[in-house]
């Protein structure tokens, strides 16, 4: 294959890895934003939105399609659920302290991740794609679906952003993160709100899982990539930002594309780390965060 | 005095522990008491100068690797490649601090996890040399220093003994020294300690070179006295098991780490005799460590019974 052709093709894997990167990266960064906390348990919600997923389609009966609507409505609602509930019992019980928080999560972590093994098992397991259309170019067929996991993202994306700035629901987490004391006097229920905002945050995370899964297959261990990539988008945007987060992560996921088509994927991610930490040491409010 | 006495009857039990427990258990001993030396280094890091790092196993690799690789490639004399790890240990964990102590908080965590997990892909990077993920052996007959044979039971035994005795005593004369009280005022109150006319970088960057030496002690007396060096090692599981063992064991507290590292390995061990699910084990202690006893098992003796406990 020539040169132009193939990176078009490096482009398009980056753009979709772009797209689940944005969704799982903005579920991190409202969780730091609102609440300060660092969820290491993150790419564990993720996994489970997966590994939920494989559960969800494999009982369904009928087409592919109606059982990865089902887990695509089913799954997140699930991992939100169940992360309200760790938010309830433990995260609250240590008033959100940033260093205690850290390690709870890690805690979390090695539960799901845990548990995951004993239920589901330490095999990959494929999902069926809903569809199967292919898009005929010049040069190569590229998947569809992966054309679909795209749009659904942007459209996830579109819907955190209208809630966050036009809904009442996302005016009080905004009046939150500024200011919990002031938002508490002004009769704000904040406990709810962080329950909420930690649930949403996971949610949001098992919308990406159940959105790669057919692409990915389902693995318990499945979780440590996103995380990693999140973090990275998160520092890098600046934390708390949402702008920033989604074109940090179009930034990373594109780059990462090229990267590792070109070269290897250790050496993109080595890359990737270190340019992270030099940005929290030397930029730390993000490459493109306002606050100083 | 009583302090001194209690961490002397510490090392003569463990002394006597060698004559007293089944091999399987001497062998169990060995190992702790040099998972006691890395917790002891992120304890003096985390514990008293209140450096709260996600990413110690990069120094317990580089004191590994440091090691490994120069017997295995170079052929070095055993002797000169454990001071090497050493060195290893202390210069990556000085070059981390260097540009990762300009930040503070939740940032401090996140660029020394980074800086671990660069490391990490770095040795899977260079597989090559390293053998990845599979790591190495190193043969027998290089895991000796003079006559001493280190894979014998006897001598490795009393090399981690050795090792644990010179850590335990050094981190005792370190929280004693004035050197010590500035870095427990550090962790109290940077601003104020800033005040009274100490560089917080300075003392900080000291701290977690300290930090380091041990962590690179570690991981070098492990690949000898173990033979294997692997990338395992270098993963962030490598960076929350010391925070563990200082967690369970009391943080800032001198017998901590290496009470959290007894009973963390033997929680693991006899729940993975129970159920193949021990990561679920420790994922509940974790929990219930910060939620029910913040201040680990030393914290909350020096806190309810042995106000004179260092």
């Amino acid at each position: 294959m020539a040169f132009g052709p193939f990176l078009l093709l490096a482009l398009l894997e980056g753009t979709v890895m772009a797209a689940v990167l944005a969704l799982t990266a903005v579920g991190l960064s409202l969780v730091f934003g609102v609440m300060r906390v660092v969820n290491v348990a993150h790419g564990a919600f993720f996994m489970l939105g997966a590994v939920s997923a494989w559960f969800v389609t494999h009982w369904m009966p009928g087409p592919p399609f109606v059982g990865f609507l089902a887990a695509l409505i089913l799954c997140p609602l699930f991992v939100a659920a169940l992360a309200a509930v760790a938010d309830w019992t433990v995260l609250k019980r240590l008033h959100y302290e940033p260093e205690a928080t850290i390690v709870a999560t890690i805690g979390l972590l090695y539960i799901l991740e845990q548990a995951a093994l004993s239920l589901y098992g330490p095999e990959a397991r494929p999902v069926a794609a809903p569809f199967t259309w292919r898009i005929q170019l010049p040069w190569f067929g590229y998947s569809g679906y992966k054309l679909f996991v795209v749009l659904a993202a942007a459209a996830v994306l579109a819907a955190v952003w209208l809630v966050m700035t036009r809904s009442r629901a996302g005016l009080v987490m905004r009046a939150t993160q500024m200011d919990r004391d002031m938002a508490r006097a002004f009769g704000i229920d904040t406990d709810r709100v962080y329950a909420g905002v930690f649930a949403l945050g996971a949610g949001l995370a098992a919308v990406a899982a159940v959105l790669i899964v057919p692409i990915q297959q389902a693995h318990y261990l499945m979780g440590g990539d996103p995380l990693l990539l999140a973090f990275i988008v998160v520092i890098i945007g600046g934390l708390g930002s949402l702008r920033g987060t989604v074109v940090a992560a179009v930034l990373i996921g594109l780059s990462d594309g090229v990267i590792s088509v070109f070269f290897s994927p250790t050496l993109a991610k080595i890359l990737a780390t270190l340019l992270v930490a030099l940005v929290l040491v030397f930029r730390p409010q993000g490459l493109f965060g306002a606050r100083a | 005095m009583k302090a001194l006495g209690l961490h002397l009857a510490v090392l003569a039990a463990l002394l006597a522990a060698f004559w007293l427990l089944p091999p399987y258990h001497v062998t169990n001993m060995a190992r702790i008491m040099v998972l006691a030396v890395f917790a002891i280094g992120y304890n003096i890091a985390f514990g008293q100068t209140g450096l709260l790092s996600l990413g110690h196993a990069l120094f317990f690799a580089a004191g590994m690797y440091a090691t490994g690789l120069l017997i295995e490639q170079t052929g070095l004399a055993t002797a000169p490649a454990l001071l090497a790890g050493l060195a290893a240990g202390a210069a990556v964990a000085a070059a981390v601090g260097v540009l990762a102590l300009r930040t503070g908080g939740v940032s401090f965590m996140i660029v020394t996890l980074m800086f671990a997990q660069a490391g990490y892909l770095t040795i899977l990077y260079f597989g090559g040399v390293t053998r990845g993920d599979e790591g190495f052996t190193i043969a027998r007959a290089a895991r000796a220093i003079g006559p001493i044979d280190l894979s014998a039971d006897m001598p490795r035994y009393m090399a981690a003994f050795a090792l644990f005795t010179a850590g335990l005593l050094g981190h005792l004369a370190l929280t004693r020294s004035r050197f010590g009280r500035v870095m427990v005022a550090m962790r109290e109150n940077e601003e104020r300690s800033r005040m009274l006319g100490y560089n917080p970088f300075t003392v900080k960057l000291a701290a977690l070179t300290i930090s380091g030496l041990y962590a690179g002690a570690a991981g070098a007396a492990y690949a000898l006295l173990f033979g294997y060096v692997g990338a395992s090692f270098a993963a962030i599981q490598y960076s929350i098991l010391p925070l563990l063992y200082v967690l369970l064991g009391g943080a800032g507290t001198v017998l901590g780490p290496f009470v959290g590292a007894l009973l963390m390995f033997y929680l693991i061990e006899v729940a993975s005799g129970l159920t193949t699910a021990y990561l679920m084990v420790v994922g509940f202690a974790l929990l219930a460590l910060v939620l029910f006893a913040p201040k680990g098992v030393m914290g909350t003796l020096r806190d309810k019974a042995l106000p004179w406990l260092p």
